[in-house]
């Protein structure tokens, strides 16, 4: 049978992949349905929290830091409560990472403050003494995209049903609503910073990167 | 092989290719040591501002090597072998030649495109899989053509029988094309941004939290079996023989590795998910398929040992058998160590730590990165029509890359496990006996040994690259093409 195939490319070929997507057709399509459902009381990101997780993918945070804390006590005890899937429905992409060169991320929100990630950003080493973390002082001056953002949640509502707009979620409305909302939540933020140029830029109209990242940061839990 | 001599092979495409798997290469070998000695010594983060950090270099280097260097090594070798195992020339197509050389241009284009928009931030985060899509969409039309250049080629040929390196090449082909696309459905925000501004190169992916992760590392894992082993056992089968001028040990070892590692390597993704949210029994899944997989990974490589049976004495008279035969002692320690880490209570202290990358670099600097370097090698005297250039820079640069690969490892396997036991450490009173931060800086010494290891195989590589270079300009012509041993100065 296998040298008559040989001889065949075509059927080699067909038999081939029927042999390779066999394994993948069995894993992925069972679960599709029932992995997606949110645990209650979860919320959709609000826009500054999106624009702040656009900026943790932008500089790849997801290489050194994981959000995926695993079922044992030396890592509930060390990051809190294991993860659980419905807490992940509407992370699109995903951001478990692979690698911890630095500590998981899944709830620091819990365990740090707005004060502590501003310092944090600026100089990792001036807060974590031996930290090999780099520096972020570009996120001080870059502007976050709101935009984008907007556009994000916009796809979310639109084509994948996230429940936003609906009572008790995050309201997007209309572009002109939604920055002025995304410059609301910023404004808050920025009154618990105390660099002087990010709270300038705010009252400005302009998001920094770093308020927008840390609006993100405190909403992991 | 007797109709050799009136069939002319062309090997346009195959320079072109050979040049990028040099160029490449280089480039993203470099940006790995680069990374490897920010971790050492972190200052050297910030020296390009926000284009210089770890975080934004760290694709940079993935995607550079595996889709830089080892994609279009797989490339020049799949036209140099393609060619002479289906006895077809490329020169009898013109529609064929043109788009294999179609297939260069638009490859290259977007590695380029790849390197400017991952070092400016654009990246959809998921591993192996960081363009975004527009490249994504370029991606899919230059595989389109290595598959129309393939079947063509395939349909052209003068031998009935489709020989055993092109059938790993058509599954890396074929596999891909699935992974690759659906892994990257992804959907452009741009058409429902209403009027605001936003960004044309963003998108977000088709599936959510715990079906992404399931999806990306259904892709992930093969990426790895795609590209970084089933053509490179292509490459083995076809130069190994060539090379050393002994028949393959056994075609039924061939077939029985070949079907086996086709039908288990996909199970086995789910190895990198051991402990998340994906349901238990596809964990367990995973963990088993992997352990099973050490059968089919096995086969291949001792069927390729064996190869060289009675022919040992071959080890000490050429450097270029060296790097094929460590190359598959290679495959085989990291087809071992990859079992083993996948086996649920060694990954609970492996997972997250720096043994990962020190599992995946035995594999790419040992098996990947010596087998498409002894590929070329061999193809050169071939194509160029030369002698190669230095048999005694070659013999240095394998025991000077030996030598990087073996502290690479050795670092990244005491660094994970001394990570992995810390982190679960506790005290007599039942209180975590470490902070984070106490297992970062006792990773300092391992992070710079692992630096200089890299450092010693990239100086190995900038080695083989001036030979190529003077094999390619300046070797000895020869009159007649080598039937096997390549003749070196």
């Amino acid at each position: 049978m296998f040298h008559w195939l040989e001889q065949r490319p075509f059927f080699f070929a067909v038999m081939l992949f029927l042999t390779v997507a066999f394994a993948g057709f069995i894993e992925i399509i069972p679960d599709f349905a029932k992995a997606s459902q949110p645990v209650v009381g979860k919320k959709p990101s609000t826009i500054l929290q999106l624009a702040g997780r656009q900026v943790y993918i932008k500089d790849s945070c997801n290489a050194c830091h994981s959000q995926l804390i695993r079922p044992f006590k030396a890592e509930t005890d060390r990051y809190g409560m294991y993860s659980l899937s419905g807490e992940y429905a509407y992370d699109r992409p995903f951001l478990w990472g692979s690698k911890r060169t630095g500590p998981d991320l899944h709830r620091v929100g819990n365990y740090r403050t707005t004060e502590w990630h501003e310092n944090h950003m600026m100089d990792p080493a001036a807060v974590v003494p031996g930290s090999i973390m780099p520096k972020y002082p570009h996120m001080f001056t870059n502007l976050a995209d709101i935009a984008t953002a907007y556009a994000n949640a916009s796809t979310q509502k639109a084509v994948f049903g996230t429940p936003y707009d609906q009572k008790g979620m995050p309201k997007l409305g209309t572009w002109k609503e939604a920055k002025a909302q995304a410059l609301a939540d910023a404004k808050k933020i920025a009154s618990e910073m105390k660099n002087q140029q990010v709270k300038d830029m705010v009252a400005a109209g302009k998001v920094p990167e770093i308020v927008a990242l840390i609006a993100y940061l405190n909403s992991l839990k | 092989m007797q109709s050799n001599a009136q069939l002319e092979y062309d090997y346009s495409v195959v320079k072109l290719f050979t040049f990028a798997t040099i160029l490449f290469g280089i480039i993203g070998m470099t940006i790995g040591v680069i990374i490897a000695f920010q971790l050492a010594f972190p200052e050297l983060s910030n020296l390009a501002g926000e284009y210089g950090t770890f975080s934004r270099l760290r694709p940079l280097h993935t995607n550079g090597v595996a889709f830089g260097f080892t994609l279009s090594g797989i490339f020049a070798t799949w036209y140099y072998v393609g060619q002479r195992t289906l006895k077809m020339s490329l020169k009898e197509s013109k529609f064929l030649m043109r788009v294999a050389k179609l297939h260069f241009w638009l490859y290259f284009i977007t590695i380029l495109l790849a390197v400017v928009t991952l070092i400016s931030g654009y990246t959809t985060s998921k591993e192996y899989a960081e363009l975004e899509w527009p490249l994504d969409l370029l991606v899919v039309v230059w595989w389109v053509l290595w598959g129309v250049a393939m079947f063509g080629m395939i349909g052209m040929r003068r031998e009935r029988a489709i020989y055993v390196s092109i059938w790993y090449y058509m599954s890396s082909f074929l596999a891909i094309a699935m992974l690759y696309i659906f892994n990257n459905m992804e959907v452009p925000t741009i058409f429902w941004s209403g009027d605001a501004p936003s960004s044309i190169m963003h998108s977000i992916s088709m599936y959510s939290g715990t079906n992404d992760a399931l999806v990306q590392w259904w892709y992930g894992h093969n990426a790895v079996a795609f590209v970084f082993t089933t053509p490179i056992i292509g490459i083995i089968y076809y130069f190994l023989p060539k090379e050393s001028g002994q028949p393959v040990f056994s075609y039924k070892l061939s077939v029985l590795a070949f079907w086996g590692l086709m039908f288990v390597y996909l199970w086995a993704g789910g190895h990198h998910l051991l402990y998340s949210t994906v349901p238990d029994w596809m964990q367990t899944m995973g963990s088993a398929m992997s352990v099973v997989l050490i059968l089919p990974s096995w086969g291949s490589a001792i069927n390729m040992l064996l190869t060289m049976k009675g022919e040992w004495q071959q080890l000490q008279t050429s450097p270029l058998i060296k790097f094929m035969i460590l190359a598959s002692t290679f495959y085989m320690l990291s087809t071992i160590e990859g079992p083993i880490q996948a086996i649920k209570s060694v990954n609970a202290i492996a997972h997250f730590t720096d043994w990962i990358p020190g599992h995946v670099h035995d594999g790419t600097l040992g098996w990947v990165g010596f087998m498409i370097i002894a590929g070329l090698y061999h193809m050169a005297p071939r194509m160029y029509k030369r002698e190669i250039y230095s048999k005694k820079l070659m013999d240095t640069q394998f025991w000077l890359q030996t030598t990087g690969i073996v502290l690479y490892f050795t670092s990244m396997w005491i660094a994970g496990i001394t990570q992995g036991m810390m982190w679960r450490a506790y005290d007599d009173y039942g209180s975590l006996l470490y902070s984070f931060i106490d297992t970062v800086e006792v990773l300092h010494p391992y992070y710079t040994l692992r630096g200089i290891g890299g450092l010693f195989y990239l100086t190995g590589f900038f080695m083989f690259a001036f030979n190529m270079y003077k094999t390619a300009t300046s070797g000895r012509v020869l009159d007649k093409e080598p039937a096997n041993a390549s003749p070196m100065a």
